[in-house]
């Protein structure tokens, strides 16, 4: 375990006006991990994610990202590091291609009778590439089409490719296979190890237990702001995570 | 599978383009109406062709700027008004500042100053304010109408006269300056970054905002553009008719949406583009025109309008639920 840690967390805590939301929480994710968030609702899972991609500030405790203390103005910034966050909104436009949709915000331009207009032949071409490397197959009428005419699983891809393409090295997935069908979830999953494979950090926040089962290397359960225990998957079993997740007197009950 | 896509992909492309197929249906229908009527010809005579263009460019002038408004989700009430402002105020400029060359383009400027005043004031309150686009225009709708009023004195209208504007309104001349600010429209919106967040922003306020684009200030300047808009067709409409008249815009702000909407925009935003606000004009204007030639009372061409904008709308629902199952 000699492997620096990518994204490491040390004694997070913060506070919204009385109430201490999280309490000394620490964890790390080397390259190539996926770590799961598990908790119950309330648990902290958001409040931590959003420390982590820049929306909130820690009151107390220090982040770390490949060594370099992290502090990041906004979100903005934090992407501008490696750290993206895809929620489960995905955050797309609907009425944009592929290309419109990986290059948001950062179009390319080229030069046309001295004029500067956009790239789309290139966005066009680097959303292919994205799609190849994530092997996912969007037939080529679809491509140019406005994203809202394809899946869950495929819109899924494109914001992770999204993300992939603009370098992040820590994938924060929030409920990735919440508003997803079976075979949707099942192509997420197998995203997931794919990235993976590639070296990306992900750190994934859902509440099934069967995702986190199948992708997940560790699990960091939280309750009430506090991590209570973290578990390697090959080590635990899905009633010892509920366990953590409800708290002892009530994990007694669970036979 | 493969042989339903390819009927999908032909069902899109009518539904793409049949704005330009009612368009060519009107102008046959015309021809065959003309020439077995009155053994004339409708399209084939350079008077109307010209006249149908004068007729449609005013309200194209607004429609342009309307269709970036309406991409964005948005709808602006006030553009009619603001013409009518404009129409006003370039007409009292003009007699203030005499016959020159100069004095016109002094006046055109700052007419155009005053009118984008009002685009910047419902910018800032649709953009940072959170008052929904259809309250604060029509708020704008207000001001801008007294403001043309008390502009215009005690009459309603203000007659100018000067070279410089007869040169501007007679012609093909308005006819080349709109079509030029619609080029340049066009390739704005199809081709540069401001026109793409236009869209993004359409279809998607949040993710457009966390993609790092500045969507308050986009909104502002995109009713700051529709403000121009108005000002130069109220510019246009007093060279036109040698007298600017507050009420100048007023019956061609329903007819900007709908040129906007017939040529393909969703009022819920994220579509839409400037040549089909093009063909949307153009099919008002040759109905307009249309039915006065083959000596319809004039009164059908709001019935006509009104049954292509319902049909338009249809369309594009029809559209959209093409899109979801293909």
């Amino acid at each position: 375990m000699a492997v620096t840690p990518l994204l490491e967390v040390r004694n997070v805590s913060i506070h919204f006006g009385g109430v201490q939301a999280l309490k000394n929480v620490s964890l790390s994710i080397v390259p190539g991990e996926v770590v799961a968030l598990a908790g119950d609702n309330g648990a902290g899972k958001s409040t931590l994610i959003k420390i982590i991609s820049g929306v909130y500030k820690a009151t107390a405790g220090e982040l770390f990202f490949d060594g370099q203390p992290l502090v990041s103005r906004d979100p903005q910034d934090a992407r501008s590091k490696g750290v993206e966050t895809i929620y489960q909104d995905l955050a797309l436009a609907d009425n944009l291609d592929v290309g419109g949709n990986i290059f948001l915000g950062r179009e390319p331009m080229r030069r046309w009778l001295g004029l500067s207009v956009i790239d789309r032949e290139h966005m066009h071409k680097v959303a292919r590439e994205v799609l190849d490397r994530l092997d996912i197959v969007i037939p080529e009428r679809k491509l140019t089409g406005p994203v809202q005419m394809l899946s869950g699983g495929q819109r899924q891809a494109i914001a992770i490719g999204r993300a992939i393409y603009w370098n992040a090295r820590l994938l924060i997935m929030d409920e990735p296979t919440a508003a997803l069908g079976v075979p949707e979830q099942r192509k997420v999953m197998s995203l997931i190890q794919t990235l993976k494979a590639q070296g990306v950090a992900i750190l994934l926040v859902s509440h099934n237990l069967h995702d986190i089962f199948a992708v997940a290397d560790r699990i960091v359960v939280l309750r009430r702001g506090e991590a209570v225990g973290e578990r390697r998957v090959a080590d635990t079993h899905g009633e010892e995570i509920v366990g953590l997740m409800v708290g002892s007197e009530y994990a007694s009950a669970v036979p | 599978m493969e042989e339903s896509g390819k009927r999908m992909d032909r069902l899109a492309l009518i539904t793409k383009v049949w704005p330009w197929l009612f368009l060519a249906a009107l102008l046959v229908f015309f021809e065959v109406w003309a020439q077995i009527v009155a053994r004339r010809s409708f399209v084939f005579n350079l008077y109307n062709v010209q006249s149908i263009m004068l007729a449609a460019s005013a309200p194209l002038l607004l429609a342009i700027g309307q269709t970036f408004v309406i991409i964005t989700a948005g709808i602006d009430l006030s553009v009619g008004f603001v013409m009518g402002l404009s129409a006003v105020c370039v007409a009292q400029f003009a007699l203030l500042g005499g016959q020159s060359a100069g004095s016109l383009v002094l006046a055109s400027v700052g007419t155009l100053l005053v009118c984008l005043i009002p685009g910047y004031v419902n910018g800032v309150l649709i953009a940072r304010m959170g008052v929904p686009a259809f309250i604060g225009t029509l708020g704008m709708y207000g001001v801008a109408r007294g403001a043309g009023f008390l502009a215009a004195g005690s009459g309603m209208t203000v007659s100018v006269n000067h070279p410089g504007l007869a040169w501007l309104g007679t012609g093909w001349v308005p006819i080349g300056v709109t079509g030029v600010l619609l080029l340049i429209m066009h390739f704005v919106l199809s081709k540069t970054r401001f026109g793409q967040y236009t869209y993004a922003i359409g279809g998607n306020l949040q993710s457009a905002a966390r993609a790092g684009i500045n969507v308050k200030r986009h909104l502002t300047v995109v009713y700051m553009l529709a403000a121009l808009f108005a000002a130069i067709g109220g510019i246009v409409y007093t060279a036109r008719f040698a007298a600017g008249a507050a009420n100048a815009g007023e019956s061609m702000l329903l007819d900007s949406i709908a040129a906007v909407v017939i040529g393909g925009a969703s009022l819920f935003g994220g579509t839409g583009n400037v040549i089909g606000t093009l063909i949307g004009s153009l099919i008002i204007a040759v109905i307009q025109f249309g039915l006065i030639f083959i000596d319809i009372n004039a009164f059908w061409q709001f019935i006509a309008v009104g049954v292509v904008i319902i049909l338009s709308v249809l369309i594009d629902q029809y559209k959209e639920r093409l899109g979801r199952e293909g």
